[in-house]
């Protein structure tokens, strides 16, 4: 009893940690499914059939390469829109900051379904024809005030010491912001192109209402989840997650080992 | 070279109060230039669509006439009639997930903050982790896990706990899947890490030794926890809340997949109107008052907690 009161904290948050990790498993489990009917929910036997043909099912690696092809122009777009803004808020003075900052501000405290609302009606007054151009609109259109929060965040926390350091050993303008100011923003630019990255690779509200008949890599779940789930499926949110882990724990030993040099 | 804004550059440049305040012309706009395409971007599809979706809620005709602003609010008034339960449910099932996230959420951002050690990175991965699945996939997860003939269902059952939750209404028929509580445990699954992150950051600011003060000055553990831990980590919990709440009132995602005809989400009614019924005036009313909801309940919320800095 008092080893469970000690530790309350940590068995309750560890339950939780299993709760949210438990789909993952579920996902991994089933991708080595061999299911009898059109729908992946239930156990039958074990096989590698999917893996063996992860593209096998009509349209899914379409549907992957059209996500990602989306995800990494909304992540360019996004991030240098995004630290354009960043780099203007925290460092100058204008007018209509308020305003401005609450631009920014609005499209995250809005729930997805009304901003892809309100776009498809924008998009059907125009006449615009749905598909890749609307969604890659779309998606640096929510991407972007995720981009300027990280941004911001870094470029606030910069001293502004090292640049003029920089100007008064003769560096100039151009020069001072690409060898000093952008390797200090860095880490935060690439945290907000990894959020992007992934905000628009995952999006499924606003993609479904602006995609069209496009059909990215979550719009084809969703449909699959109406039709019959294939193990394909499994197989490729197994093989994202695994490629992930391993480029997280990549990171983490290349930062660790430059740790190491640098402090002899 | 007739605009040059370059002050002419003497061999030694006399610093005075007058030079270093007179910034060059072109220099003055250059934040104007940095913010220019961004914020076209986000008032041309953020803000204009706003205003279009506006007009068109007060619409009316048909897709074959064409539709045509003839300040009709009476669809606000009929959507609303029509479809009030869509709207308090959402709001019940939000806030219900939103209540729950805090709850499992609290103490695993207390226990990666201060109690993980060297396991801290590890646990935070864990945490990042699911995200790189689609949440889709994940979603559907659940549809095997909570399964009628599943493990879960089936400890529930012998438990006694669906007899609780079907008299609560919150699921019937012995079953979980389809029913309210499907829909909130998929809502809070899918939410947790946009609360666990924020509540992480600033749990992970209090120093450690105000703890210790609290408890050389005979405070129990549940009073340091309630009187400094808790206040400390306010703006985590404030915007925890929002991040979860937010998204997932909009959310129609787990209502489509994890629930049934009577759990649907306001989401759902807005994306049927809009994709199946094409009845344009109806969602975009829908939409709007979504919208007029979700900021008034934020607002008042930010009011009240008393961290208005979030903005």
């Amino acid at each position: 009893m008092r080893w469970i009161r000690r530790n309350v904290v940590v068995v309750a948050g560890l339950l939780t940690l299993a709760y949210m990790i438990l789909p993952n498993l579920v996902v991994m489990v089933f991708s080595f499914n061999k299911p009898k009917g059109r729908f992946n929910y239930e156990w039958q036997t074990f096989s590698l059939d999917a893996w063996k043909d992860p593209c096998g099912v009509a349209d899914l690696c379409g549907s992957l390469t059209l996500s990602f092809q989306i995800a990494v122009w909304a992540t360019i777009g996004a991030t240098v829109l995004g630290t354009m803004i960043a780099f203007a808020l925290v460092r100058y003075r204008f007018r209509a900051r308020g305003a401005i900052n609450s631009l920014i501000f609005l499209p995250m405290a809005m729930p997805e379904v009304v901003m892809a609302a309100s776009l498809l009606t924008l998009f059907l007054n125009m006449g615009a024809e749905l598909g890749f151009w609307t969604v890659l609109i779309a998606h640096i259109m929510f991407c972007l005030s995720f981009v300027v929060t990280a941004v911001k965040a870094r470029v606030m926390s910069m001293d502004p010491k090292l640049e003029e350091a920089a100007r008064d050993l003769y560096a100039g303008p151009v020069q001072t912001f690409v060898r000093v100011t952008l390797p200090i923003a860095a880490p935060g630019i690439a945290a907000g192109a990894l959020l992007a990255f992934a905000l628009s690779f995952d999006d499924f509200i606003i993609t479904n209402f602006n995609a069209g008949s496009s059909v990215t890599f979550p719009m084809f779940v969703w449909g699959s989840a109406q039709r019959g789930t294939p193990v394909q499926i499994n197989v490729i949110g197994t093989a994202m997650f695994a490629i992930a882990v391993l480029m997280v724990i990549g990171g983490q030993l290349v930062g660790s080992r430059r740790k190491k040099a640098a402090t002899p | 070279m007739t605009t040059t804004a370059a002050p002419p550059a003497p061999a030694t440049p006399p610093v005075t109060d007058a030079t270093v305040r007179k910034v060059p012309r072109r220099k003055r706009l250059v934040p104007y230039w940095l913010l220019l395409p961004g914020i076209l971007w986000l008032v041309v599809f953020f803000a204009l669509p706003m205003v279009y979706q506006a007009s068109t809620s007060v619409q009316t005709g048909s897709l074959e006439e064409g539709f045509k602003v003839t300040w009709h609010f009476q669809t606000y008034w009929d959507a609303l009639q029509e479809y009030y339960p869509h709207f308090v449910r959402s709001l019940l099932y939000a806030g219900t997930a939103t209540v729950l996230c805090l709850l499992l959420g609290y103490p695993l951002a207390y226990l990666i903050a201060f109690k993980a050690g060297r396991w801290r990175n590890l646990l935070l991965v864990l945490v990042i982790a699911p995200f790189f699945t689609s949440f889709l996939i994940r979603t559907l997860a659940w549809k095997t896990i909570l399964a009628d003939d599943g493990a879960v269902v089936g400890a529930l059952d012998t438990l006694r706990v669906l007899d609780v939750t079907s008299w609560l209404g919150w699921t019937a028929d012995d079953r979980v899947l389809a029913t309210p509580m499907a829909v909130v445990c998929g809502l809070t699954y899918n939410f947790l890490p946009f609360m666990i992150l924020p509540l992480y950051t600033s749990l992970e600011r209090i120093d450690g030794r105000l703890h210790e003060a609290a408890g050389d000055l005979y405070a129990k553990p549940a009073t340091t926890f309630r009187k400094v831990t808790v206040p400390l980590s306010m703006p985590g919990i404030v915007s925890g809340t929002l991040l979860t709440f937010i998204p997932a009132s909009g959310d129609y995602v787990n209502a489509e997949l994890l629930g049934s005809t009577d759990t649907k989400m306001v989401g759902s009614v807005i994306q049927s109107q809009f994709l199946r019924v094409l009845d344009y005036p109806t969602a975009a009313a829908l939409s709007f008052i979504l919208m007029a909801v979700v900021l008034v309940v934020v607002t008042v919320y930010i009011r009240r907690s008393g961290t208005e800095d979030l903005v």
